[in-house]
């Protein structure tokens, strides 16, 4: 089982979360306007990456917030928590997150619309793919 | 059961090639799909000069991991025909193979426990029948008769409200279909090609002209995807996209037991999927985990889930003890549905999708899809299956009969 770390109530075991897909998939401006390739690509296609994933998690039994989250899907790493609506952090980029130092400043990445409690955190505590503590062998 | 003996373990049922420089046509996936797809393409179309690229050893992905489950039983017209097919093809195969994995016709139910689930079993039962295929609706004492450890009494929470039942249906010893359609494919020349991981496409313009390998580069003509969850992965590396997402799935198995399960139950509802198989093993189906994965594991809450569900329907399984879980990744569709066929890339083929249940699809996926590879055009059977259904909404959905459990 996971252990996602809620940017509200710490961390919490999995079974308290729902899964959300993919983050960062925005409803068409103008859907009117799109061809039918436009909208099925709205309406069926995601990344589905071997490797780091930018995925949405609503903790459905805590404090009911979805946050966005960067996890491995292959060694399960969760390795940053960051707002919605706010951009992908760049975890090769942002060395704060990459050496897992937890940032609390406000981060360049954020657009500022976001509540500053929720600020990108990274909890890569390594640079191996081990599993973290408390995620499925 | 158990008192049947399984075939002894041969030799070497395959050679194991070096890749040669060029191929008419190249397999990438060697399991159950990719194999049979070898084997059709060899038998029905003549094509030997191909080979099957298997990253790892021969079908021990998805095609080691599934709970072996064959049935045709689903709702709409173009799944139950191309499922059909499989079974049918399935009840041949053994003799046309000249190997005895020991298909067992021992019937499958899949359990209703609410209003819905019966309204949805009744109507589904009438759609089978309508397209040929073995279907009845079972009352709950009909259920019990059929297998007597299962509990319909309504001191559960989701109490037995009665089954759809095919008889045709059943399992079979997954590892020696995979070694049945190797063998074959190996006397009419094919090579099969392990730890051979497909890192690159080689393209002339929208058409594939080579396939780039940890173990050199081949040409071919014709490159034909069956790699299961990681179909993605290559889709990327090929230059388009697939409306796949993989998901772990969990499976597990019991200690060996006397024969107690004399057929195949499957519930959505409370999900699970329990059969027996030859050696004694209760086998078991869980749920896929929420989340994207590659890592071959899951989640323990649900195993939990799939253990309680088990023990509710089956009192006595509660002092059985589990041997071993793993888990597979399944490429799942939106409409739950398989992808057959062309891809954006010219002379490419894609076999993928099948999700959760793949294993019961595997002799008309690959007919099918040597049809589509050989002649580069739809199968009949496979034509509703294309990439296309998701830009026309010509959808499949199969979620009622499909999602869940297999």
């Amino acid at each position: 089982m996971l252990l996602i770390p809620c940017p509200n109530c710490g961390p919490r075991d999995e079974t308290e979360f729902h899964y959300g897909g993919q983050a960062h998939v925005p409803y068409p401006e103008n859907p009117n306007e799109l061809t039918d390739t436009e909208w099925s690509r709205y309406l069926f296609y995601r990344e589905n990456p071997k490797g780091i994933f930018a995925e949405r998690w609503v903790h459905s039994t805590g404090c009911r917030q979805w946050f966005n989250m960067l996890r491995d899907t292959v060694s399960y790493d969760i390795q940053a928590v960051y707002p919605m609506g706010t951009r992908r952090p760049d975890l090769a980029a942002d060395p704060a997150v990459e050496a897992g130092t937890a940032s609390t400043a406000a981060d360049s990445t954020t657009t500022g619309t976001a509540a500053p409690s929720l600020s990108a955190t990274s909890l890569a505590a390594s640079p191996t793919r081990t599993a973290p503590e408390g995620a499925t062998k | 059961m158990s008192t049947q003996h399984l075939p002894e373990h041969p030799d070497f049922l395959w050679r194991n090639p070096e890749p040669k420089s060029s191929y008419d046509a190249v397999i990438v996936g060697g399991g159950g799909h990719g194999l049979a797809t070898a084997y059709f393409l060899a038998k029905n179309h003549g094509m030997t000069n191909i080979a099957v690229l298997e990253k790892g050893w021969l079908a021990g992905g998805n095609m080691a991991r599934n709970t072996t489950i064959i049935r045709s039983n689903y709702l709409w017209d173009e799944s139950a025909a191309i499922y059909e097919h499989a079974l049918k093809l399935w009840e041949i195969l053994p003799e046309e193979l000249e190997y005895d994995f020991l298909f067992s016709q021992r019937g499958v139910m899949n359990l209703a426990h609410t209003l819905g689930d019966v309204r949805e079993s009744i109507r589904r039962v009438g759609a089978n029948k309508l397209n040929g295929v073995d279907a009845e609706w079972l009352d709950p004492q009909q259920v019990k008769e059929l297998c007597p450890i299962l509990n319909i009494r309504d001191n559960i929470r989701y109490p037995v409200m009665g089954a759809t039942y095919q008889p045709r249906a059943g399992i079979a010893k997954h590892d020696h279909v995979a070694w049945a359609f190797a063998r074959k494919c190996d006397e009419m020349g094919v090579d099969i090609i392990q730890n051979c991981e497909v890192t690159g496409f080689l393209k002339d313009g929208d058409r594939v002209v080579g396939v780039k390998t940890n173990r050199g580069t081949i040409n071919t003509e014709k490159v034909g995807l069956c790699a299961a969850g990681h179909s993605s992965v290559l889709a990327e590396m090929a230059g388009f996209q697939l409306p796949i997402q993989s998901h772990p799935l969990q499976a597990l198995v019991s200690e060996l037991h006397e024969p107690v399960h004399p057929t195949v139950v499957m519930s959505n509802h409370v999900h699970v999927y329990v059969s027996q198989a030859h050696k004694g093993e209760l086998v078991m189906g869980a749920g896929v985990d929420s989340y994207n994965g590659y890592g071959q594991r899951g989640s323990f809450h649900v195993i939990e889930q799939q253990m309680a569900a088990a023990v509710e329907l089956f009192p006595i399984f509660a002092r059985a003890h589990v041997l071993r879980t793993w888990g597979g990744i399944v490429d799942t569709t939106l409409d739950a549905s398989p992808i057959v066929g062309l891809t954006p890339v010219e002379n490419m083929f894609v076999n993928c999708g099948w999700g959760t249940g793949g294993f019961k699809g595997t002799p008309a996926a690959g007919m099918t899809f040597a049809h589509t590879i050989a002649t580069g055009t739809p199968h009949r059977l496979n034509k509703p299956f294309s990439l296309e259904r998701f830009e026309t909404g010509a959808l499949i959905d199969e979620h009622g009969a499909a999602a869940v459990a297999h």
